[in-house]
Order: C-alpha cells, then sequence, then structure tokens
C-alpha cells in the first residue's frame, strides 16, 4: 500500500486513490476538424513507459480532485504529484 | 515425561498439562510447545511427508520447521490444520493430530509412494499426466488433489471474530533476540514510537537458549526482562509478542498477525482470537536472526535426526533430553556448542563427526568440546543411516587424503544431531525489494542496498557473537530513530557467551558429490525434494535457479525454504560448476509464515462483507413476502408474490395490473445527480448527446450519455428545476462512473464552465405510479398542483405536498402508461410509499418489481443500458439516435460516433423478434443466424439482448442486436440453439401501443 501526496491533501493511503491512466492526453475539442488520426490518438493510443511517467491520478475516497504524478514504473514509486495545469520538468521524465 | 531434565530450563515445573497427540494422552510443563512436551516424553515420529509418506520427526524448534505438522481441533468448528508443533503452544486439555497418514502414523499405506519412488521423480506430475489429454480434468487433476495437500480444513463457519488494526509508528523493529531488544530500547530512548514484535510467545530470541550468557553483568534473560519491563512502562512503545512479521509492503507498510487466544485452554469472549495490525512505519529495524541448515546425507530425514541448534533449544530452554545417545554431525562450530550442552543434560554423545578438513575445524565450541573430552572425529561423514520410525545408528564414512570415502562404522545412537552453519534470515529485506550480496566467508546471502527506509541489525546482516550483535542492534535502533527526525545515542554494551561461529557450508556435503546415493537425501523436507530431484533438474536442461525451483518444488509452499534455500543453491552451484553466488536466489515471497484468511478478513464478513443499500419500500416488501434480487449493493424487490405464485405468475398478476388499472413501482434506486451553476446547461449540452439550453424549466427530457469513442455510456431523465440548476437521474448501476466522468470533463477538460454536482442518490425517495388510473390515484393525494394533461404534460415537472409532504412530481413513464414518479426527501419515502399504496385500494393498486417493470418496458422497446446495449453500440444502433442535438458544436462522443466504421450500414441494431411459436420464450443472449441447416463453420449475425413473455400480448417477445437489422425487417431469421433452430422474425422494438396513445392522455 503506497502512500500518495495529494497535492490538495496531503499525504493519504494508497486505496484513497483511484489510477486515470497516462496524463497530458488532450481531447481534441473542434470535432468538425479532428482527422481519424487524431482521434486515435486520443481514443486508444497511450505510451508503455519504462520508467519516470506522467499519470492521472484521482483522489476518489478523499477530496475528489483529479491531479498528475511523475511515477517510476520500475519500482512504482512516485517521484512527484502535481495540480491539474501544471507540468513541472524533471531530468528523464517524457513529455 | 522420561526425556525431562531435573532442573533448568524456562519450562514451569509446577504446572503439569494434559493433552492428546492422535488419541493418546501425553503429559507437559507450562512453557511447552507441542514439539517440546512430546519430545519430552520420547515421541519422536510426528508426521508423514507430502510426496513419499516418510516418516518425519522434528527438525526444527521455531517457525522454521518444515515436518512436524499438525492439526489442532478446539471443535468442530476450530480445527486448524498445518501447525507447526514447534511453535503450538501446549494448554490443558489439547487436542492434536499427525497428518498425512492413513490408517495411522506408524503404519501408513500411502508409504507405498516410497517404494514406487523410483516412478516418482522431479516433474513426475508434468510428464506423467499428458494423456490422453481429456482425462486431465477428469481422472487425474481430482486423484491428485485427493492426495495431495497437508491437513484438513474445516468445513463449518469460522465462529472466532478477528481484529485489524492500522498503527503509525517511528520505529518498527521486527526480531526481539538481542539485537532487537538493543534496538527497542536505544530508539525508545529517543522518545519515539516504537513497535517491537516477535513470532514467539516469550521474547529473547537466541538468548532463550543460552545457559550461561550474560549482558550487562547480568545473566542474559534477567537483563532480557529488565529491557521489556522498561519498554513496557513506556507508553510511547507497544511490545507485541505472538507476532509475527509476515510482510513488507511498499512505502514501510508491514503486516503483523498478532495470535492472542491460540495458546489458552479456554478463550475469553471479549478477546478477538488473532489481530492484523497494519503498521505505517517512518524506520523499520529487521533484526530476525537466523535459521540453521541442515547437512544432506541419505537418511537425514528419519525421526531422531534434528538441527543441533533446535537440540540445544530443547535441552537449555525446555529442559528437555532429545535423545539418551547421540551423534552430532558438524559442519560448523555451532555443532561443538550444542554437544556440550546436550551432554550436560546427561546425553551421551556418541560422536562429534566433523565433515570438514582437519586444518579448517576452530572455534570456541570446538575448544570447549575439546575441554569436555567429547569423543570428536575429523574428516568424517555421513554415509547413511539405519532405522525406520526412529534413527537407529548413523553410518560413517572416512574421508582419506586423496578425498575418497570409505566406509566406517555405524555408531549405535537414537537421535543425531547436525550443523551445516547457519543463514541469516533475510525474508523481510528481500520482500522490501532489497537486494543481497553473497559473503564468501560466511557462505551467506545479506542484505545489501535497500529500497525501503529499512535497516537490518545483528545476525540477519551477519553481525555474530553476542556482544556484537547486541551493539549492532542499539546502533540501528539509535540510527533508525535519528533517520525518523529523532536524537538519541547508543550506549555500548557489554556481553559475554561463547560466541561459536556462525559459518558453514552450503549444499550437499562436497566428499558425497561424486556417490549416488543408495538412500535419498533431503534437501527440502516440506516438499520431499531429493538431491537427485535437483540433480535430474539439470540434466534435463533446467539451468535457472527459478525454474529448477518450479520443476522441483524446492523452497515452495508453506515452507518458502527456511531451511532448504541455500542447500539447494549450493547443489546447483556444485553440479554446474558455477559459483553460488552467480546461481542467485529465488524471491522470497510473503506470507514469512501462513496467515489465517481469518485475519485477512477480519469484520468483513456476513452482513459487514458488503454494505447493503435497502430502498424506502424494503421492510414493507419483506412484511409482504417480497422477492429480492441484487442490484449492485441495492437490494430491489423482484415481484411481490400473492399465495403460492411462482415468478411467471406474479409477473403476469402485476403486468396486468399495471395496464389495466394502475401499478407502483419503488424507483429509489436510480442514481441522481444534481448539477448547478451558471453553466449548468452548456455543461449537459456538452457532456450528453442531447440539447439543453432548449429545455425549459419545469420539463424534463431523456438524455443518452456516450463516451467519446461514440458509444452508449448511460442514459436517463434529467429534469430542469431553474435555470442554473439541472436533476439529472442515471442507470441504478451507473451512477458512480457517471458522476466520476462528470467530475472529469469538469476538472480536466472543461475549467471555464462554472459548474458544481453533487449526487443526490440517496436524498431522494422516488415512487412511480403507472397506469391509466395513475392520475386519478394521485389527485386523491396531491395537494396544490393542477394534474390535468394540460397542465401537466407528458414529461412535465410540478411541485407539490403529499400529506404536508413536499414533493416534486414528474410525469414520466417507463411503462408506456400514463405514469407518475414522485420524488420526496428521503426520509418521507416509506410515508410517501404507503399513503399511495392507501390510495390506490380504491383502484386495487398493484405494487410491482423489478421483473414486470422489464417486462413492461420491453413491450414499449424501452431500452436498458448494459442488457440491449453493450458499450458497443452507438445511439443509432440502439435506435435512440432521435435523441442527438444536431445542431451542435460538440459534445462527448460526436467525434466518435463519426468514424466510418460506427456509420456502416452492416453496424448491428437493435430490432424487436417475434417467434413463430408465441409460446416459445427466446434465451436471452441466444445467438442470431440467417439460415437454418447451414454448414459449420457459419457466422452469427447478433443476439438476443430481452426476451419475456408479455402478459399484455398473449404472446413472447424479444430485442435483439442484428447486423444490419433494420433492414431486415419482417425477413425470418434463426435463433440458434441446442435443440435446434427457432425461426423469428423481425419486426419493431415497439410491441405496444406505437402510437403512444396511452401515454399522451
Amino acid at each position: 500500500m503506497l502512500v500518495i501526496e495529494c497535492p490538495y491533501c496531503g499525504a493519504r493511503p494508497e486505496p484513497e486513490f483511484a489510477y486515470g491512466g497516462q496524463a497530458h492526453v488532450a481531447r481534441p475539442s473542434e470535432p468538425a476538424t479532428t482527422t481519424e488520426d487524431e482521434l486515435l490518438q486520443y481514443l486508444y493510443l497511450r505510451d508503455n513507459t519504462r520508467g519516470l511517467f506522467r499519470e492521472r491520478w484521482r483522489h476518489v475516497r478523499g477530496c475528489g480532485r483529479f491531479f498528475n504524478a511523475i511515477r517510476d514504473t520500475t519500482t512504482d514509486f512516485f517521484v512527484t504529484t502535481y495540480k491539474v495545469g501544471e507540468r513541472p520538468d524533471l531530468p528523464g521524465v517524457g513529455a | 515425561m522420561k526425556a525431562r531434565t531435573t532442573t533448568g530450563g524456562r519450562v514451569d515445573r509446577s504446572k503439569k498439562i494434559q493433552f492428546t497427540f492422535d488419541g493418546r494422552s501425553y503429559e507437559g510443563l507450562a512453557g511447552d510447545t507441542l514439539a517440546s512436551a512430546l519430545l519430552a516424553n520420547g515421541v519422536h515420529l510426528i508426521g508423514r511427508s507430502f510426496k513419499y509418506h516418510r516418516p518425519r520427526g522434528i527438525l526444527g524448534s521455531g517457525s522454521e520447521e518444515p515436518n512436524a505438522l499438525v492439526t489442532v481441533t478446539r471443535d468442530a468448528a476450530r480445527r486448524t490444520p498445518n501447525l507447526r508443533a514447534t511453535q503450538v503452544e501446549i494448554y490443558e486439555g489439547m487436542t492434536a493430530e499427525s497428518q498425512n497418514r492413513w490408517p495411522s502414523l506408524e503404519f501408513d499405506v500411502g508409504a507405498i509412494n516410497n517404494l514406487l519412488s523410483p516412478m516418482l521423480p522431479a516433474g513426475f506430475y508434468n510428464k506423467t499426466f499428458m494423456w490422453p489429454r481429456s482425462w486431465w480434468f477428469k481422472v487425474y487433476e481430482p486423484k491428485i488433489r485427493a492426495a495431495a495437500g497437508l491437513g484438513v480444513a474445516p468445513t463449518l463457519p469460522d465462529p472466532d471474530r478477528y481484529a485489524q488494526q492500522y498503527v503509525h509508528c517511528e520505529v518498527l523493529v521486527v526480531g526481539a533476540g538481542p539485537a532487537g531488544l538493543a534496538a527497542a530500547a536505544a530508539a525508545a530512548q529517543s522518545g519515539a514510537r516504537v513497535i517491537l514484535c516477535d513470532e514467539q510467545a516469550e521474547m529473547g530470541g537466541s538468548l532463550l537458549s543460552e545457559r550461561s550468557a550474560t549482558i550487562e553483568g547480568l545473566p542474559a534473560m534477567d537483563w532480557v526482562a529488565q529491557t521489556l519491563a522498561s519498554l513496557r512502562a513506556n507508553p510511547r512503545v507497544r511490545v507485541l509478542a505472538r507476532t509475527t512479521a509476515f510482510g513488507y509492503f511498499p512505502h514501510n507498510h508491514v503486516g503483523l498477525s498478532e495470535r492472542l487466544t491460540e495458546h489458552l485452554a479456554t478463550t475469553p469472549a471479549n478477546l478477538p482470537r488473532e489481530r492484523l495490525w497494519q503498521v505505517r512505519a517512518s524506520e523499520v529495524v529487521l533484526a530476525t536472526g537466523g535459521i540453521e541448515r541442515p547437512l544432506i546425507f541419505p537418511g537425514n530425514d528419519i525421526p531422531g535426526v534434528m538441527l543441533a541448534a533446535a537440540a540445544r533449544t530443547y535441552a537449555n530452554r525446555y529442559g528437555v533430553r532429545v535423545g539418551e545417545r547421540i551423534a552430532v554431525l558438524a559442519g560448523s562450530d555451532a555443532a561443538f556448542e550444542a554437544a556440550v550442552d546436550l551432554s550436560a543434560t546427561g546425553a551421551t554423545v556418541a560422536v562429534i563427526a566433523d565433515v570438514r578438513p582437519v586444518g579448517s575445524i576452530d572455534g570456541p565450541g570446538y575448544a570447549a568440546a575439546k575441554s569436555a573430552r567429547l569423543r570428536i572425529l575429523p574428516n568424517a561423514t555421513a554415509l547413511g543411516v539405519t532405522g525406520k520410525l526412529r534413527v537407529e545408528g548413523l553410518q560413517l564414512g572416512l574421508i582419506g587424503a586423496d578425498g575418497q570415502v570409505v566406509a566406517g562404522n555405524t555408531i549405535a545412537c537414537d537421535t543425531i544431531v547436525m550443523s551445516g552453519g547457519y543463514t541469516p534470515s533475510v525474508h523481510l529485506h528481500s520482500q522490501s525489494r532489497g537486494k543481497l550480496s553473497y559473503d564468501e566467508t560466511l557462505g551467506a546471502f545479506l542484505p545489501a542496498a535497500t529500497v525501503e527506509r529499512t535497516r537490518s541489525a545483528g545476525f540477519s546482516r551477519g553481525v555474530s557473537g553476542l556482544a556484537a550483535a547486541l551493539n549492532d542492534g542499539a546502533t540501528a535502533g539509535a540510527a533508525a530513530a535519528a533517520a525518523a527526525g529523532l536524537h538519541t545515542t547508543a550506549a555500548p554494551l557489554s556481553a559475554s557467551s561463547l560466541d561459536a561461529g556462525l559459518a558453514g557450508q552450503p549444499g550437499a556435503l562436497p566428499q558425497l558429490a561424486g556417490l549416488i546415493p543408495p538412500k535419498k537425501a533431503f534437501v527440502d523436507f516440506q516438499n520431499d525434494v531429493t538431491t537427485r530431484d535437483i540433480a535430474l533438474a539439470q540434466r534435463e536442461g533446467f539451468e535457472s535457479i527459478e525454474h529448477i525451483k518450479r520443476y522441483t518444488t524446492t523452497g515452495m509452499a508453506t515452507d518458502q525454504g527456511k531451511t532448504s534455500g541455500l542447500n539447494a543453491l549450493g547443489i546447483v552451484a556444485a553440479t554446474s560448476n558455477r559459483r553460488l553466488a552467480e546461481v542467485g536466489l529465488t524471491t522470497y515471497r510473503m506470507p514469512y509464515t501462513p496467515v489465517t484468511f481469518g485475519a485477512f478478513a477480519g469484520a468483513a464478513r456476513g452482513e459487514q462483507f458488503d454494505p447493503v443499500r435497502r430502498t424506502p419500500s424494503h421492510d414493507w416488501a419483506v412484511a409482504r413476502g417480497g422477492v429480492f434480487e441484487d442490484v449492485g449493493n441495492w437490494k430491489r424487490t423482484r415481484y411481490f408474490p400473492i399465495g403460492s405464485e411462482d415468478m411467471d405468475a406474479a409477473v403476469h398478476r402485476e403486468c396486468l395490473g399495471v395496464r389495466n388499472s394502475v401499478g407502483m413501482f419503488d424507483a429509489s434506486t436510480l442514481g441522481k445527480i444534481e448539477v448547478v451553476g451558471k453553466d449548468a446547461a452548456e455543461f449537459l449540452n456538452r457532456f450528453y448527446v442531447n440539447n439543453w439550453t432548449s429545455l425549459g424549466v419545469n420539463r424534463s427530457r431523456y438524455g443518452i450519455l456516450c463516451r467519446d469513442d461514440g458509444f452508449v455510456y448511460d442514459d436517463g431523465v434529467i429534469v430542469r428545476l431553474a435555470d442554473d440548476r439541472f436533476h439529472v437521474t442515471t442507470t441504478t448501476g451507473g451512477a458512480a462512473r457517471v458522476f466520476g466522468m462528470m467530475e472529469d470533463y469538469i476538472q480536466t477538460e472543461w475549467q471555464d464552465l462554472s459548474v458544481w454536482i453533487t449526487s443526490t442518490t440517496e436524498q431522494w425517495a422516488v415512487v412511480a405510479v403507472q397506469g391509466p388510473k395513475a392520475r386519478e390515484v394521485l389527485a386523491k393525494v396531491v395537494t396544490n398542483v393542477d394534474l390535468s394533461a394540460a397542465a401537466l404534460p407528458h414529461m412535465g415537472v410540478a411541485h407539490g405536498q403529499i400529506g404536508g409532504i413536499p414533493v416534486i412530481l414528474m410525469r414520466v413513464s417507463f411503462t408506456g402508461e400514463l405514469g407518475f414518479e414522485i420524488n420526496v426527501p428521503a426520509e418521507y419515502g416509506t410515508d410517501l410509499w404507503e399513503a399511495i399504496y392507501a390510495a390506490g385500494q380504491e383502484f386495487a393498486i398493484t405494487p410491482y418489481g423489478t421483473e414486470a417493470m422489464h417486462v413492461l418496458r420491453a413491450e414499449k422497446g424501452y431500452i436498458i443500458v448494459g442488457q440491449d446495449t453493450d458499450g458497443t453500440l452507438t445511439p443509432d444502433d440502439a435506435g435512440v439516435a432521435w435523441a442527438i442535438g444536431k445542431t451542435k458544436r460538440d459534445f462527448v462522443g460526436k467525434r466518435g460516433m463519426e468514424r466510418p466504421a460506427l456509420k456502416a450500414a452492416n453496424r448491428k441494431q437493435l430490432v424487436g423478434l417475434l417467434t413463430a411459436d408465441p409460446a416459445v420464450v427466446l434465451e436471452e443472449g441466444a445467438q442470431v443466424v440467417l439460415e437454418p441447416n447451414r454448414p459449420i463453420p457459419f457466422a452469427m449475425i447478433g443476439h438476443v439482448t430481452s426476451s419475456y413473455f408479455s402478459a399484455t400480448l398473449g404472446r413472447s417477445i424479444a430485442m435483439a442486436v442484428v447486423e444490419g437489422g433494420r433492414s431486415k425487417m419482417d425477413q425470418t431469421l434463426h435463433v440458434a440453439m441446442p435443440g435446434g433452430d427457432i425461426p423469428v422474425k423481425v419486426v419493431s422494438t415497439v410491441f405496444y401501443d406505437p402510437q403512444g396513445a396511452r401515454l399522451n392522455v
């Protein structure tokens, strides 16, 4: 059971959180101009990173807020968590 | 108790305890384990082995015991199998039994496996039961399952209570031997919150087995008592005996299982049987000590062959002489130390045969044995053991200068004790993903780099000698407290003890390597793995230690290789000419020792297993014999039988009651979400496929929700209560996920919107009143509302009162009849239900359940998301494309459903099906095909999603998704069934009142 730092509430145990998949996948907001390829990327294609990975989490049994995290998929451990709209840069982390 | 010494030990000689083993009565002493009490009575034969049913005795004295597994029974529901006799504390009247034997321990029919053993090599199951393939499930697997396994679990429900507790501390110390006690004392001095746990009943670890060690000038156990007293007096310290740290989870989350009543003759009602501690520690100190390794020689499993440290523990701690005439097989200095202490119990030490070369035999144990004038035979080895149910002799081999072994004498003895050196217990360090490195001098893997905030201390990291272990523990405890932000310094501790070296040499005895032993030499006692099995696995091409482990089963099961792991590695290293460090280690898995299901379940059983959600009409329905079904956590009434009605009869009556007069239905389980804010309408516009800006206040609309891929996700009626306030209903099962999806888009995609959502599912109780007489029923009870069709048309909403209760009246229908859904604050739900029922008596109002609701909606072709759709249907496929707001720039799923594949003409579309024979009711899920009598293989073009017998229509009806279904109207298709095809005609999904005449009245 990991301890996860909610950027709004602080450190809380893992069962309070839900995983939300890869972070920073922007929803195409103009259907009229969204190409089939853009749609494919948005709906179905996700990275499967070995190492530092940006991903979404939600403090679902706490404040309910979504936030983003950088986590090392080889160790499970979180490197940092940050609020929606932020995007800290770390060496070795992909876009 | 013929083998009990007259003095010494930590047992209470004034408290005698009677117990039975395999039906025979024995006497033990308070402080005995089942193993020590049986040994005191001269009983060495305790069980039969797993595979070969060989007679087995007691190898160890603690949790490392692989052989002496027993079942302890208090009553029919309290029967615990596979307990290690070495850990079971006896109590007055205890009933214990051996396992894995029939009809008796002394004569066991299954022992035929021992004679058949040439046919039972490593991988036997994999090789033999391959063919014929069809026999696997029917014959081989059931037979193997019946023959395998150890002990029998009770079949009655567990009557005991199990507690669970979460706790935080700065320093958790695992193991209360010298290093652990010193660590806990040092950490506690800093003011840290400390938890000290130990799996044994009494704390002290290796000190419990010492005769003459001193610490700080005190006899060692006096120092232990003093240290424990000061720890227990500290309110920030928790001392947990009989508590096993069984698992090390991420971020210093350690699972402890505490046994509170297992050792008591009568169990107090106020105590839980076990308690599962979930500890979150800032820092962890692992002071888990080490486990002695057996030596590997033919017959090393015969009862009477025992680890030297265990024999010493029985002598010094329990006052038990494990044998009268003992042969010692030494692969380490510790064996000599044991020989001296065994000789002090009055036993004869027949010989100490040392397997090591002459020059390498040295140490304080050796010196003590020499001065005690014990007979020491260097350059010796064991070629075999005589005896079947108990050791009768040790067949010695003599190692010549050229390394050749020649047969020596057979030494008559009733017990053989052996020591191959110690293996540090690195299980928890390894579970915490810490690295291990091999120490050639000690012949052991030691903790190296850590991942968690943990440190090992004392012998678990290779520090041997009492004073060194104590000071290593104290340093670790102080360092842990400092790392947790508290400050202390460890004062040095002085100690004296014999300090026999702990080093040895893992693997089979090298002088036996060239010999093929005529008898079995066991590596893993619990899984019956011999040297030959490991050699065979390598001959068959298994090189990786992980593969060898699985093929031979060495180091598996409950034992997890505590005594066998390093020896197996040593054999693999020797036979494959690799260094032991190169062979590598297999993974140490949790739990360290087995943990009961009860401890994990805790209070989560029966009523407490999962929350139950009940509707306002629940008790009313129970009182009237309503039959319930589970929908998520909800209990919903499925039907209300009258008299001896079965479900079909009840549903038939309920449906006709609604169509002919009026029915009432508890719809409180529908998900409800209140959407509020100046952008509430804009949010729903973007979220649902429909247009919401055009919806007037106090009007409602049926909404469809898709995912961004364009597939239907949920549906429900949405009411506009005010310009900036909507009451959204969802499916019963979809409430939570729709709410979560709304939050996702509000928080992440559309931060420009000013909108808030609140789950109101449990704030509102809802009663649906449906049928031609619905308005007349409501007219009797509703005040301040004009119920006329003009004032309150279909999909209209009004606010009024019923008996003074404020109600929101929604004119909606899921039956196709004139209908209303009455919403009241949940606390009035039962009052509302009873008021409607009373008012409806004049019209013979029919309470109906979910089954009739399903039939009534299917007659009208209303879909149920999740039944008629399955996550691959677009609104168009489901026949609800009319709901889509065509002029909207964007909504969730708009672009997704524009994809060519989602607009193809031949997509599966929802249609109605009528069977040629009106009495035949199709099976939901049945496959639809084009042609009868088709050759195999053939294409299935769809499946039945809903199917019922309609009382209203006097025939069966069904809905199905069929490829290009809407272009197949009136065609005959076939539903493939095991009993033959059923011809069906494709029709509209609306079977009843297609004009909606009954709705708009």
